[in-house]
């Protein structure tokens, strides 16, 4: 009887093929349960069995982070899809963990509404923003995923279904495991079902902004983010050799924004302009729209040497720290994009040698650090992964560590996929 | 020496800090022990048995670790402002006072961060950072007393947490002590630390996962507008319903408050607010931002309020006239003293949809039971504070009080709601917890109590009804050199 077999009696379940590696690491089937029971049921005859489990939404995000050591069973949640609830005179949404985000903001758009949350990744899934808390330039408007998501279905490793939080937007009652199990890469549980809060739709949007010189940028972004002209994103966009560019976005009533726009433009400078649409990096992971392509062809179709992947990292400082961590990045020929407002920025380094790869992680996270923030290498080929330190130095570890030890004392959800190997 | 449950005793912890911390500070009096015996909640009362007045990181550090080191019991405190026992002390426990660390150690507006010790009040952290445009978001009502310690614990909101979160969004880092002894740090100053959002866990724990010993929190930019208004309804159901047309017309205030006509004449009582004669409810909305948005928002408003049947609209644009009409509903819960010998102050929320019909089901209630029930409510998120009046010197009548006070947390319960907004579970609510949560889920949040404090001395006895045991796991703290030891766990 093949595992195949074995796990179809819980849910539909095939063999796994190449294309169904976690980052490099074969799996031995492919589990696709359309409900919190059936994932439960799934993830009991897996712990039963001491088999590893990856989760996985659409996938775009899934080889982030380390590879992880073993993987039996990818979990899709493509077929727990539905919008559960949208309860309109609330502004708040459940949809299951597979709804896609396009999908998502299409269903709840038609009420004027929308979750607040850029797609960097193009293709998420509300599990996979979660998993990831993944977020782009309008986290400068209403925060991260971490502060949207009210409240989830999860399944701990054992099938055990649990409930977090709610569905109303002001609840302290027990402690938030909403913001514990956001950003865990699947480690912890697998969630089935997610409650976020809707934001209106602004009915006019301008983007403010252009190229400026180096040495006037600190204090470009320091006007910017201290705009009583509320600004809903302030990002920043370099490429090694030119002048970085910056993009505010104004959201609000027609006259309103306009009216914002043309004063925050006048603050700018010269160079800058309103826009009625933003600038082609805007909302995009750095790299592939960037001659970067993540094959190690570059923009020419020529291919690199020694073939790579695309290097990618978040690396974090505080606000003021910003433009020193831009230069840094840049100058070890990285593509920065990234949130400004918030500091929180988005690398692309070059296919290079695993020696190159390595000192430009050192040197970025040697800034972040003492800027306050961090740097993860969220991408990388085997060779540059093999050469660097993924997560950097991680606060309390080990009591992440202990965590984990008692939401999967087995460790089958995503071993060694997070920090410290977790 | 310990006794058969594996606990030590106050007496062992109090000598350990005889050596690190003066005498004048461990009090053990029972006169001085009685001062702590409530917080802000003071039908449930216990006199400690020992409390520490810590002056810096460096002792409150010490006190967790000698409880930790003899299991001890501890509970945390600050301000002492909190409104669901969550700071009651343990009789056979420690008491430790994070009142005295008020050194509020940097703003640093460029950077949109302060960072400041736990006993800081809430509104102090505001006050120092205006002069460069900035302030701490969070607003509890006690925000003139309560300390970021305690708004950390209870994950604090206000009146304007609508439009602006609570205190969850706006803690980057924090440097804790652990029940354990451990000192960790954290998160990072800037968002998206690597690893699990431990922030995110901690904040609002209720002081059962440690004790923050120094936090990291946003400032946000002070706004270039601020517009208040007020607008008497004959009822209720107008001021909800326009509160329903300014949310479906896509406007987020900073707030939307609305007081009930016995709530208005409690507020009337106390500080002659000048609240509208005759008025069945009052809306306070708050637009705050850009100057331009803000003045369309207004307009926008106003309408509303008039469609909906407002009768007297008056509106604050200087701060002067503003205080003017919050005073009345900054005042409302000490108002209720006015009107009434003995109230309870609940804090429940429900989807704002289900707003109309929950209030209607407390009128039927209050008229049923033959309690009165005043209405203060956050109405933009939902989050309720009925005021249960009544009598204790009537016979039954606490009894009856408690009873309606029950059945409004039900209703919120079955409306989709919670039961509490803001207040926290404390010892007022564990008893309510498995109303709103299964076995299951419940003993998933224990797993992270679990990790945080195996031995769970820290604020035992709260949030909920019957802790998991956790399993039997190396304890941290032991030998003679814990602060080594634990040290050497930071360093990488």
């Amino acid at each position: 009887m093949t595992l195949a077999d074995e796990l179809g009696s819980v849910c539909p379940v095939r063999d796994a093929g190449a294309d169904d590696a976690v980052d490099g690491v074969l799996p031995q089937v492919v589990a696709r349960p359309a409900s919190t029971e059936e994932t439960s049921a799934l993830l009991r005859a897996c712990s039963g069995r001491g088999l590893a489990v990856v989760v996985r939404g659409n996938g775009s995000k899934l080889s982030w982070g380390s590879p992880p050591e073993r993987v039996d069973v990818v979990l899709e949640t493509g077929a727990m899809d539905a919008l559960v609830e949208h309860s309109r005179g609330d502004l708040v949404a459940t949809a299951g963990a597979g709804m896609p985000l396009a999908r998502l903001q299409q269903q709840v758009g038609e009420a004027g509404h929308q979750l607040v949350v850029d797609d960097l990744a193009a293709g998420s899934t509300l599990g996979g923003l979660v998993a990831t808390n993944l977020a782009g330039p309008r986290r400068m408007w209403v925060g991260a995923p971490r502060d949207l998501v009210l409240g989830m279905r999860l399944v701990r490793a054992d099938g055990t279904v649990a409930k977090a939080g709610g569905k109303v937007v002001k609840n302290v009652a027990g402690y938030d495991l909403s913001k514990l199990l956001t950003g865990s890469f699947g480690t912890l549980a697998v969630v089935t079902e997610v409650t976020v809060r809707l934001h209106p739709v602004p009915p006019a949007s301008h983007w403010v902004g252009g190229a400026v010189p180096s040495d006037r940028l600190p204090g470009v972004l320091a006007a910017l983010v201290a705009s009583q002209l509320v600004p809903h994103a302030v990002e920043v966009h370099a490429t090694p050799g030119a002048d970085p560019s910056v993009v505010a976005l104004v959201s609000g009533t027609e006259a309103g924004a306009a009216a914002r726009a043309e004063a925050l433009r006048a603050e700018l400078g010269p160079g800058a302009s309103v826009e009625a649409a933003p600038p082609a990096w805007w909302g995009h992971l750095p790299g592939r729209r960037d001659g970067l392509d993540t094959d190690g062809l570059d923009a020419a179709g020529a291919a690199a040497s020694p073939p790579a992947r695309t290097v990618l990292l978040k690396t974090t400082s505080r606000l003021s720290g910003i433009p020193a961590l831009v230069e840094v990045a840049t100058a070890h020929g990285a593509t920065v994009t990234g949130s400004a407002g918030t500091g929180v920025l988005w690398a692309a380094l070059p296919a290079r040698t695993p020696q190159e790869v390595a000192d430009a992680v050192d040197a970025v996270r040697r800034t972040s650090v003492d800027l306050g923030g961090s740097t993860v290498v969220l991408e990388a080929g085997p060779q540059a992964r093999s050469a660097v330190d993924t997560w950097g130095p991680v606060p309390a570890v080990d009591l992440m560590r202990r965590v984990k030890d008692e939401f999967d004392p087995t460790r089958i959800l995503a071993p060694g996929r997070f920090v410290g190997g977790l | 020496m310990t006794d058969d449950t594996g606990r030590g005793t106050v007496r062992q912890v109090l000598e350990d800090l005889g050596d690190v911390i003066p005498a004048s500070r461990l009090l053990t009096d029972p006169a001085e022990l009685a001062t702590y015996e409530c917080d802000g909640l003071a039908a449930y009362r216990v006199t400690p048995g020992l409390v520490v007045l810590a002056d810096d990181a460096g002792e409150l550090t010490a006190a967790v670790r000698a409880c930790a080191r003899h299991r001890v019991p501890f509970v945390a405190r600050g301000s002492g402002t909190g409104l669901s026992g969550g700071a009651l002390p343990h009789a056979d426990g420690v008491l430790v006072v994070t009142s005295r660390l008020r050194t509020l150690h940097a703003i640093r507006a460029a950077d949109q961060r302060a960072v400041v010790d736990p006993g800081v009040i809430n509104l102090q952290v505001s006050k120092a950072a205006n002069p460069q445009g900035y302030y701490f978001a969070p607003d509890p009502s006690s925000q003139q007393i309560c300390s970021i310690g305690g708004n950390v614990a209870e994950n604090s909101g206000g009146a304007h947490c609508l439009k602006y979160g609570f205190t969850a969004n706006h803690v980057l880092a924090l440097d804790v002590v652990l029940p354990t002894g451990e000192e960790v740090t954290l998160g990072t100053e800037a968002p998206d630390a690597p690893g699990y959002d431990l922030v995110g866990a901690f904040v609002g724990s209720e002081g059962t996962l440690g004790v923050a010993t120094r936090a990291v929190v946003r400032l946000v930019r002070l706004p270039q507008e601020v517009r208040t208004v007020l607008a008497g309804f004959r009822s209720t159901d107008q001021a909800g319903a326009a509160t329903s047309a300014i949310i479906a017309a896509g406007i987020i205030p900073a707030a939307i408050e609305i007081m009930d006509a016995l709530a208005i004449e409690a507020a009337e009582k106390a500080v002659s607010a000048g609240y509208p004669a005759g008025a069945g409810a009052v809306l306070v909305v708050e637009l705050d931002g850009a100057a331009d948005e803000v003045e369309h928002e207004y307009a926008e408003v106003e309408r509303i309020c008039r469609d909906a049947g407002t009768f007297e609209l008056r509106v604050a644009t200087d701060a002067a006239d503003r205080a003017e009409i919050w005073k009345g509903r900054k005042s409302a819960f000490a108002a209720v003293g006015r009107i009434s010998p003995d109230y309870i102050v609940q804090d429940g929320v429900v989807p704002r949809t289900a707003l109309p019909e929950v209030l209607r089901r407390m009128g039927e209630i209050s008229a049923e039971r033959g309690v009165r029930v005043a209405n203060v409510f956050h109405a933009g998120d939902g989050n309720l504070h009925p005021l249960v009046l009544f009598d204790a010197s009537e016979e039954g009548a606490t009894e009856r009080a408690e009873e309606v006070s029950g059945m409004i947390l039900d209703l919120c319960i079955s409306s989709g709601g919670s039961i509490t907004g803001e207040h926290g579970v404390g010892s007022d609510k564990a008893r309510y917890m498995p109303r709103m949560f299964t076995d299951d889920d419940l003993d998933t949040m224990q797993l992270v109590r679990c990790a945080f404090d195996p031995d769970g001395i820290a604020n035992p006895g709260k949030i909920y009804p019957t802790p998991r045991l956790c399993g039997e796991r190396p304890r941290v703290v032991q030998g003679a050199h814990p602060l080594q030891q634990a040290g050497l766990a930071e360093v990488f």
